[in-house]
């Protein structure tokens, strides 16, 4: 483990509270729509949480409100035990995110990238911490590429990079394996699983893809129409809910999420 | 604030530039014309009318001064603009950065900028024999109350940006052009009708340009007017931290940060 990442494993112990991530009675209204409707759940420290949901159940605007990019209509949303809504910058600096949806500048390089990403974090020793960073995500021979010429699954990396700059106690992945071929995004999830058991951190994990949410979640929460109609480990969820796969599950959970909230 | 955060920004405008020849030519660009055509402009005058007016100060003078206004502004402005074209405002605003942080990152990447433009300005208008010694030190508050106005002007400009989506920035190149009728570059404002006059005694340039026309002609600019153009300037400063602060505001209240080029509001 690099000494910049220890050293951040003991700022997060240092930290009080068994939860990285604590969403209480969250809601977003768009008009008459509701987005997210009265959604509770946390994140412990080296855990990794799944949150599934077909598209439009409102996994990203929860993403988004978690980030401070997007006001909750109530509810609240503490970061280590820090309130988001009073104590933004400070509840920030504990996290860091990479989603498909939001790649770095494509016209600055990838060392330049992480340079102003890791200022803009305030890394300390930030010039060896971005070395680690290039080597563990192979990343060296792109150090002065622009980002825009990389390929979608070395953007993701450069994306994956900029997400671990502060070591983050709260990392939110929104398809952070979309674009990968199963070689690198089995090495990604290796990454990520390390990233959560050999430190203190919590990651929060969107995918669609059932078979890297059960090889790599130790708990998810289905979303459905802004709602979390499950919460269960995913290895058990399927067969405790009659069906043989996880995928079965989140396919019933997309078109009727009804028969799973009578049960 | 957060100095790291701040130069941040100032670092990322550095790196766009310091490898785009496209960024780089027009912060001397449209200021070498400028400043090449009104000196042009102001021998000709001389030679022609042979009144013994001396057009130099009085035009050329003038157009350093608005343009480096013109410069302040499109600086910061287009530091804003970087993230709107690399559609990073997530990655930005999802980082521990303060929106006053961000602004005053912006606005050092636009002094940078805007000072370059201003030597290159300053070196040509002295090939056209503009002597900075006619303005004496009155020339440092000027520069100062049009710097302020330049910010202020910029903060307005992005928040509008940030308001109506990416093509809204159509509006924003054309605002120190629209100004300029009313603040008196080229002429007294006692030549404008009453309704234009008053814009003008809303707007801190007219008061520099009024006071540097009066050196020009050998009177005495009136500190009064300077003050009153500072403090006009400094309260415009508020005013848009103030707008922009609001608008960022309904942004992440309604969602515009995270789906900015939908340009929700067409």
């Amino acid at each position: 483990m690099s000494q910049t990442l220890r050293r951040h494993y003991h700022d997060c112990f240092s930290m009080n509270g068994e939860y990285v991530l604590s969403v209480d009675s969250l809601r977003k209204n768009y008009g008459d729509t509701v987005a997210v409707d009265n959604v509770s759940f946390h994140v412990k420290r080296k855990e990794i949480v799944g949150l599934l949901g077909p598209n439009g159940a409102g996994k990203t605007t929860t993403i988004n409100m978690i980030l401070g990019v997007l006001e909750p209509t109530s509810g609240t949303i503490s970061i280590e035990a820090v309130d988001l809504a009073s104590q933004r910058s400070r509840a920030l600096s504990h996290t860091n995110f990479a989603a498909v949806y939001a790649p770095v500048p494509g016209n600055l390089t990838v060392y330049q990238n992480l340079r102003v990403f890791g200022m803009m974090y305030d890394v300390k020793s930030l010039t060896r911490r971005i070395e680690e960073l290039l080597r563990e995500f192979d990343l060296l021979k792109f150090r002065d590429t622009k980002c825009g010429v990389l390929s979608s699954g070395e953007q993701t990396r450069v994306c994956l990079a900029k997400a671990m700059l502060n070591s983050p106690c709260l990392l939110l992945l929104d398809e952070p394996t979309a674009s990968l071929d199963p070689a690198t995004a089995r090495d990604i999830r290796t990454k990520i699983r390390q990233f959560a058991a050999q430190g203190s951190g919590g990651v929060l994990w969107t995918s669609h893809n059932m078979y890297e949410v059960q090889e790599v979640c130790d708990r998810v929460l289905f979303l459905s129409h802004g709602k979390i109609l499950l919460e269960g480990d995913p290895k058990l969820l399927p067969e405790e809910h009659g069906k043989t796969t996880l995928e079965e599950l989140f396919i019933t959970v997309a078109r009727e999420p009804l028969t799973l909230a009578l049960e | 604030m957060n100095l790291s955060r701040i130069l941040a920004v100032v670092l990322r405008q550095f790196f766009l530039i310091r490898g785009s020849p496209s960024r780089i030519l027009p912060m001397f660009m449209w200021v070498m014309i400028d400043m090449i055509l009104w000196g042009f402009i102001t021998r000709y005058l001389n030679a022609f009318t042979n009144s013994g007016f001396d057009f130099v100060p009085a035009l050329l003078g003038a157009v350093l001064l608005w343009d480096f206004l013109t410069r302040v502004m499109h600086g910061l402005t287009m530091a804003f603009f970087e993230d709107v074209w690399s559609r990073n405002f997530l990655n930005v605003f999802a980082t521990p950065i303060t929106i006053s942080e961000y602004i005053a990152g912006l606005v050092l990447a636009s002094i940078t900028t805007s000072t370059l433009g201003l030597i290159v300005m300053v070196l040509i208008a002295l090939g056209f024999g503009l002597s900075f010694f006619v303005f004496g030190l009155m020339f440092i508050p000027f520069l100062l109350v049009l710097f302020m106005c330049g910010i202020a002007l910029g903060i307005v400009g992005i928040s509008v940006v940030l308001r109506l989506g990416p093509a809204a920035e159509w509006f924003i190149w054309p605002v120190p052009a629209m100004l300029s009728p009313f603040v008196g570059v080229f002429y007294p404002l006692a030549t404008l009708p009453i309704w234009m006059r008053a814009v003008s005694y809303a707007l801190p340039p007219s008061y520099v340009f009024e006071s540097m026309r009066s050196i020009v002609h050998g009177g005495r600019p009136s500190l009064l007017a300077l003050a009153v153009s500072a403090g006009l300037a400094l309260v415009y400063i508020v005013l848009a931290g103030w707008f922009f602060n609001r608008t960022y505001r309904y942004a992440v209240h309604v969602g515009l940060i995270a789906r900015y080029s939908a340009e929700t509001v067409s």
